[in-house]
Order: structure tokens, then sequence, then C-alpha cells
């Protein structure tokens, strides 16, 4: 047997008093891939971070192909053969692709040799890797999944044998993403070595050959992918068993709650990001809402919820409601029975600095029920909370403790919590699982689920497709700020939305 | 988790900022070749050894307290109000207007309705530059400085051209009528038996400026109106979410701002000078941001930081007068205080929460 391409013996790290990382120790084999999967706030990022040179370990050695190697910084991770490829891409955009692989790893003060070298390097690359992108282009007239491969590149140009992913299909099409792991198959069978970090167990047990699973910090588990399953995983990562598919009777969609018409959005630079859509949300039924990130969903739900203005016609139970002036402000909107959890809870959903208590009102907080006459009534808003945290299971049910003291789940559950018990008739809501553990995901889907039973519409907006097919009733999908088709979820798949969103009009529904 | 406990955080912290701060200005002032220990001897008796020093004292720190409580409540909201000199300049002006030309029965009602105009003057003073903040985005920290130079170019003409007694050569308005004159700190005390100095200015504005502290923290926390200039100041996205318009809410905070500014001439211009002189400010506005910033923009660490301030230009006074030491030197213990508490927390706020750190690991 060969020696281990990285070998981390009994790494701890601690920032303060929580300790990101417990004694770890993995050995990955040369040529294979090596998954690590785990929850927000695992440990996964640290671990990483320390491998590139980024955080010093409080202890442990870190061992690359048979011999003891200190990494203090990531120049130092670089000449021992480590690539690392951000979640989000480290690019110079009105740069050319050539120009991004060479920047940094210059041979002298005079910029055409090293380009030109470059170039003849590249054109080896890619053919001996099957890497294709055209090196003249500029980074920003590129599509995600090529700025990802410049990445890759980037990496490989400087010598990398050892490639460490770091949730590389977040941003990618599922198509993006088959050819992604193309790449990565063909990269293994050149030898190289793949550490794949991702919190989705499909990739994990489609394409890694072992995987690690992190949970608070410790290293539980090292198995090989082929005998292991993703309950089993899920339940490691967890802690306890968790239910991967949710659990739902057949939807029965009664009357529409929501019909917009022909609406469209500006952005403050002038680029229409809606382009007069026509969508219909009924009572009891989850429309979900696809598409890679930045095709207009964002902004469609923020019209919707009051937070830009738009063009057109928005009707909530039959009563149009204006889209800009007065009476289009998040609040009128929550009057007209809309409730929204925004997509960035962090920046949007909640105020972090603010006690727990003062969220759970946050939006509804001239309302009668949070009023002592002109002054808030503080304690029945302390008192809400402790109702909500029980009810929704937010731990530690503090409500004193600071938004940003919870975790991302909890965060959201509070989110959510805050929403759905207002009773609204219809919900916004966006990427109701990003950075929320399983555990917590599983949770909120019920919520979901239970406000659709008692007949309430709900608009989905999600770029995780799996979340979209599990949880909806009818699928759209949006692709340059326009609805490309609608499906019934249970008529449709993966492949066909796939297509959808990478632009492929689907066939009138 | 909280790095450490809260007590440190408001307490500890500043204590330590401030010995720093002494430190450093008794090393500046053995360097001048006089003892520092005597010049602390010397301030401390100079603004807490008698009624009179303390009666100084107290009518410095009452007008620290509502410039500090102006800046406090715009900082709650994201924003930056560095004019209250301007705004508490034309509050004089307002309240001179009302007191000049309007006959009161009574004081009490004098200072009512002169509170009203001053703060009036003080909040469209502060309009202009949050329109221009809220609507077209010029960044109020510009506008409210340039402010600053227009309002005292407003009192000027205004003093010379307008409300200048006919024959006098001084750009001041005449002495306000008897019945708008403030009753001192000495004529309140009296009846109750405390004997306080006769001469010293401390009046009964400062009796105001607690009331408004209490009106402000209960602004800030306990009405919707708070909760919304708060989550505005941590988040505008978060804001509009929240259907909070930030246009109205940046305006209004802003006239309250302008208006505690401007209040603060029922304290300098009714209180002690009696008449409306130029630069009655003395850069109160400017010694608020630094109250402010110490009293980490809550109305009770205001009211503490502005006693304090109030003693370091009382003590500061008299050691200009009793020794060698220079006025401008105060202006430089002045700034190592606002350095140490303001700007340079950090450097002590890092080690503080180390040894936290490493006191709670020993005791898990």
């Amino acid at each position: 047997m060969t020696a281990p391409a990285i070998e981390l013996k009994g790494i701890s790290k601690a920032f303060g008093p929580v300790q990101a990382n417990k004694d770890i120790s993995i050995s990955v084999q040369p040529g294979t891939i090596h998954g690590i999967i785990g929850e927000n706030g695992a440990g996964k990022s640290t671990l990483m971070s320390i491998l590139y040179g980024f955080y010093k370990a409080d202890k442990g050695e870190i061992w690359i192909k048979g011999t003891k190697t200190e990494i203090p910084d990531s120049q130092a991770a670089i000449s021992a053969g480590i690539g690392m490829v951000f979640q989000h891409f480290k690019l110079v955009e009105n740069f050319t692709v050539l120009e991004n692989i060479v920047l940094g790893a210059e041979d002298s003060g005079l910029l055409m040799p090293s380009l030109s070298r470059a170039r003849k390097e590249l054109k080896e690359l890619e053919e001996e890797y099957e890497l294709y992108v055209d090196p003249d282009k500029r980074i920003d007239e590129i599509g995600v999944g090529l700025q990802q491969r410049v990445e890759i590149l980037k990496a490989l140009y400087r010598k990398a044998d050892i490639l460490i992913l770091d949730e590389p299909t977040g941003v990618l099409t599922p198509p993006e993403a088959d050819q992604l792991f193309r790449i990565l198959d063909r990269l293994r069978s050149e030898g190289k070595t793949i550490i794949l970090i991702t919190h989705k167990l499909r990739e994990i047990m489609e394409y890694t050959d072992t995987v690690s699973v992190m949970r608070r910090g410790e290293m539980n588990a090292t198995v090989k992918t082929s005998e292991s399953s993703p309950e089993q995983l899920a339940e490691l990562m967890v802690g306890r068993k968790v239910l991967l598919r949710v659990d739902k009777v057949p939807a029965r969609p009664g009357k529409p709650v929501l019909e917009i018409e022909n609406l469209s959005v500006v952005d403050s630079a002038g680029v229409e990001r809606v382009k007069g859509i026509d969508l219909t949300v009924r009572a009891g039924e989850i429309l979900g809402l696809a598409g890679v990130a930045g095709n207009g969903q964002s902004e469609l739900l923020e019209v919707l919820g009051g937070m830009r203005v738009g063009t057109g016609t928005i009707r909530v139970n039959g009563a149009p409601l204006p889209l800009s002036g007065s009476g289009s402000d998040a609040r009128s909107r929550r009057h007209a029975g809309i409730a929204h959890v925004p997509e960035d809870r962090q920046r949007e959903g909640l105020i972090m600095d603010f006690h727990a208590w003062e969220n759970i009102g946050f939006g509804y907080h001239r309302e009668e029920i949070y009023r002592k006459g002109v002054l808030l009534n503080n304690a029945a808003l302390r008192a809400d909370t402790e109702a909500k945290m029980a009810k929704f299971d937010v731990r530690p049910p503090n409500p004193w403790l600071a938004a940003k003291s919870f975790s991302g789940g909890n965060q959201q559950k509070l989110v959510v919590a805050r929403e759905i018990e207002r009773n609204p008739d219809l919900l916004l809501i966006g990427q109701p699982t990003r950075g929320v553990d399983i555990g917590a995901i599983e949770f909120i889907h019920q919520q979901i689920v239970a406000l659709r039973d008692q007949g309430k519409a709900i608009l989905l907006v999600s770029v995780e497709l799996e979340e979209i097919l599990s949880l909806s009733d009818r699928v759209a999908v949006m692709f340059d700020g326009k609805i490309m088709g609608e499906r019934p979820a249970d008529q449709t798949d993966e492949k066909e939305l796939g297509l959808m969103m990478a632009g492929v009009a689907g066939e009138a529904a | 988790m909280e790095k450490m406990p809260k007590w440190a955080d408001v307490v500890l912290i500043p204590v330590i900022s401030l010995l720093l701060a002494a430190l450093i200005s008794a090393i500046v002032i053995l360097l001048i070749g006089e003892s520092p220990i005597e010049a602390l001897d010397l301030m401390v008796e100079g603004a807490l050894g008698s009624t009179n020093g303390w009666g100084y004292t107290l009518y410095y720190a009452t007008n620290f307290l509502f410039t500090g409580l102006a800046v406090a409540v715009a900082a709650h909201a994201g924003l930056f109000n560095i004019g209250g000199e301007g705004q508490a300049m034309l509050g004089g002006l307002g309240l001179a207007i009302v007191c000049l030309y309007i006959p009161f029965p009574h004081w009490s009602i004098a200072l009512l309705v002169a509170g009203l105009g001053a703060g009036l003057f003080g909040a469209a003073w502060a309009a202009i530059p949050a329109y221009l903040q809220a609507k077209r985005g010029s960044h109020i920290v510009i506008t409210t400085i340039m402010f600053n130079f227009i309002a005292a170019a407003v009192l000027n003409y205004m003093l010379v051209n307008t409300l200048k007694p006919k024959g006098s050569m001084e750009p001041a308005t005449g002495r306000f009528p008897e019945s708008a004159q403030l009753p001192s700190l000495h004529d309140i005390l009296a009846p109750i038996g405390i004997e306080f100095s006769k001469s010293s200015p401390a009046n009964v504005t400062l009796f105001v400026g607690i009331a408004a502290c209490v009106v402000v923290w209960g602004l800030i926390w306990h009405t919707p109106l708070g909760h919304e200039i708060r989550a505005l100041g941590k988040s505008e996205r978060g804001a509009v979410y929240a259907g909070i318009s930030p246009v109205r809410t940046v305006m209004i905070t802003m006239l309250i701002s302008g208006a505690l500014c401007g209040l603060m001439a029922t304290n300098n211009v009714m209180g002690e000078a009696e008449r409306l002189v130029l630069n009655a400010t003395e850069g109160a506005g400017f010694i608020g941001i630094a109250v402010a910033l110490m009293g980490r923009n809550h109305p009770f660490g205001v009211f503490l930081a502005a006693i304090l301030f109030g003693f370091l230009y009382q003590g500061g006074a008299e050691l200009a007068l009793w020794t060698n030491i220079p006025s401008e030197l105060i202006v430089v213990i002045q700034a190592l205080v606002i350095l140490f508490t303001g700007a340079l927390d950090n450097m002590v706020r890092m080690p503080i929460e180390k040894i936290f750190l490493a006191l709670r690991k020993e005791n898990a």
C-alpha cells in the first residue's frame, strides 16, 4: 500500500471556548475521491482551512505523501501540492481566463513570458484532463460552471495533485454539476486525490470512494461509500434517525390566492431581472420555483414581499396590491395576509444583534398584541418568544440570547416560527433550509407541509432542486427572468428541470 | 456566547481606558515640568471641592447631556450626527427669539415655550442634512459638519443685523426679561436647606437633561419607533424587510437628534448667559460625540460620561488658572480620554476578553 496522499493526525483547533476541531485523524489514499460531510458548524471548513494554511492547528500533525509537513500559509500548501477550489470563486472578473490562471504565479517581473508559457501549459492541461476553456475570454463573459473550471485549472497549473473542493455544486445547474463530476472522475483516473466537502448526501453516495462524517468538531466515522447508505450517513451527521423524504399527502388545491400577471422588475442598476411573468398559487398547494441563483427568483420574492418595486399586477385573494408607491411596503403586504421568510435570514429576516425576543415580533412590532399604549409590550414579546421557542424546539430556549448566537437552523426556526404562526393566507419562503442542519430541515419541511394542509398557499423559492422536488406540488422553473415552464412535481424529474434551468424551454404544460 | 460578563464591558473597560488616558496625561504633565499629582489635586478640588466647583461641573455636564443624547439617538439609527454644534447654535437662536419677543408670566412657562422653540430650530437645522441623506444619499457626516459652518454664519448675521440692541457694539442680544430667567441650583436648593453656591451657573435645566435621559431611554428600548431606529441602524435590508421605511426613520431620528441639541440652549443661553452671544456653544456639540462614544450610546452611560467631561472642563479651567499648565493641555487630556475610550477601545477590549476566556476555561 502506498503512503496516503494526506494524513491528518490528531488535529485540534479551538476558537476561544469553541472547540472547532477535536482530535481529528483521517487518511486519504492517492487517486481517490474522499467526501467530507457534516452539518453547518461541524468543523469542515476549519479543518480545510488548517490544511490550506489559513489557520494553525493547536495540536496535531499533517503528513503529505508520507512526509510530515508544516503548513503555515497558503503558499506552503500550494508547494505541498494542495489546491483549493472555494465555494465563492476567487477570480478577477475583468481579467481573462489566462490572466487569472497566471495571477500570483508569474515567473518574473515581466508578464508576457509568463503568459505565453502559461498558454502552452494550459493547452496541455486542457488536453490531459479534457478541461476546455477559452483562455482569452474574460471571466465575466463565461458562465459559473466554466469559472469553476478556471479555478480547477488554476490549482492544476500550480502543480496541485491534491484538490479540495468546498461545496462545489452550490451554484451549478444539475447538468453543470454532472460535468464537474465527470472532470473529477477524470482527474482521479490520472492519479489526483480529491477531497469533496459537501452537505449533499446524493453527491457523496454517487461520486466518492470513501467518506468521513463530521459532527460537532469531531470526526465521527470514516467509511467506504459503497458499504454505507444515505440513512446511515444522515444519522451519523445528526446523531439521531432522520427522515430524508418529506411525508405528505396529495395536495387539494383550492381557489387562487396569489395571482401574478405580467410582473416585471428592474433593479437599481437598470437591469430587468423579472421579465413579465405570470404565475398563480392556489390555496392548499406549494408552488416550487426552481432556478439557478440569480435568475430573478430573489427579485420576484422581494417584490411580492414589499421590499422592491415592480410593474404589472398582483392580486391576493382577488384584491390587487400596489407594486410601487404607498401601500407597496412590507408592512402593507403583511396586512394583506402575506408572510415572508426571506432568502437571507442574517441580513433581512433577523437583526443579528437583537435578542431573540426583539426578533420575534420583527415586522409585526406595531401590532396591538405587542403594544401597551404607545409603548412596546416587551413582556408580551418575551412571553411570545418563549411560547414559539417551545413549539418550534428552538435551542437554546433563551429569549435573551442575541440572534447571532443561535445556529443557522435555530435562527431559521425563529424566522419560520414568526411567519408561520401569523397564520398567513400566503407564505413566501426563500431558501428555507440554506445553511440549516439536516435535523432542522426535516422540522421546517414538516411545518411548511402542515401549513399547506391547513389550506394556505405557499410559494417556495429554492436553488436546491431536491428540496423543490420533494416539497412542491407544482414546480415552475425560472431562467433569465422568465418562467420556462411549469410541471406537476410528480410528473417531472431533476433531468427535465435541469434542462429548463439551463434555459432550454420546456414544452407548454 | 458572550465573551465576557456585562459588567466588564460596561464598567471595567471604560475605567481601564480612563486610567490609561490619565497615565499618559500624567506623563505629559511631568514632561512640562509640573507635578501630575498636584494637577489632579487641583482639578478635583476645583471641580468637586466646593459647591461652586460642582455648580460649574454640573453646568457643563448639562450641556453635554443634551448633545451626548443627540449623538446617541442618531447613532442607534447608524447615523453619525456631528452637526450638534450647529444644531445647538440654531437652538439658541430659536430660544432667544422666543424669550425676547414673547412675554411670559412665569419662568416655568417660559422654559416650556422657549424649549419648544429651541428644539424646533435645532430639529429644523438637522432636517436638511437628514433629507439629503435619506433621499439623495449625501453622507450625513459631510453635510452636518458643513451645516455647522453655515449655522455659525447665520447666527453671526442674525446677531449683527437683527437681534443686536440699537447702539450696542457687541454681537449679542439684549438681556432676556426677568420672567424668562431660570432659577439656579442655589435658588432651588435653598428652600430645602441646602447651601449651594450663588455664583455658579448650574440651573434647573440639569433636571430637564436628566428627564431627557429617561425619555430617550424609553424611546429607544420601549417604543416601536425606537425598535425601528435600532433595526435600521443594524441592518437597512432588515428594516426594509420589516416594512420600516428607511427615509421616514432617518428623518424622524435626525429631527429628534437635532431637537435634543437645540434643547441645550435652555441651559447655556437661557439658564446661564440669559442672552444669546456669539459662540455660545463652546464646542459642546463636538464633546457630545465623545460623551456618546464613551457612554456606549446608552442614556445612563451618557449621563456618567457627561459628568466626567463636565469635571474635565471645569477642572481643566482651574488648572489653567493656577498652574503653568496651558489650557490647551486640557484639550490634550480630553483628546486622550476620547482616544482611549473610543478609538482605541479594542486595544483594551481584546486583552480583557482573552483574560476572561482564559479564566472561563480554567473554571470549565
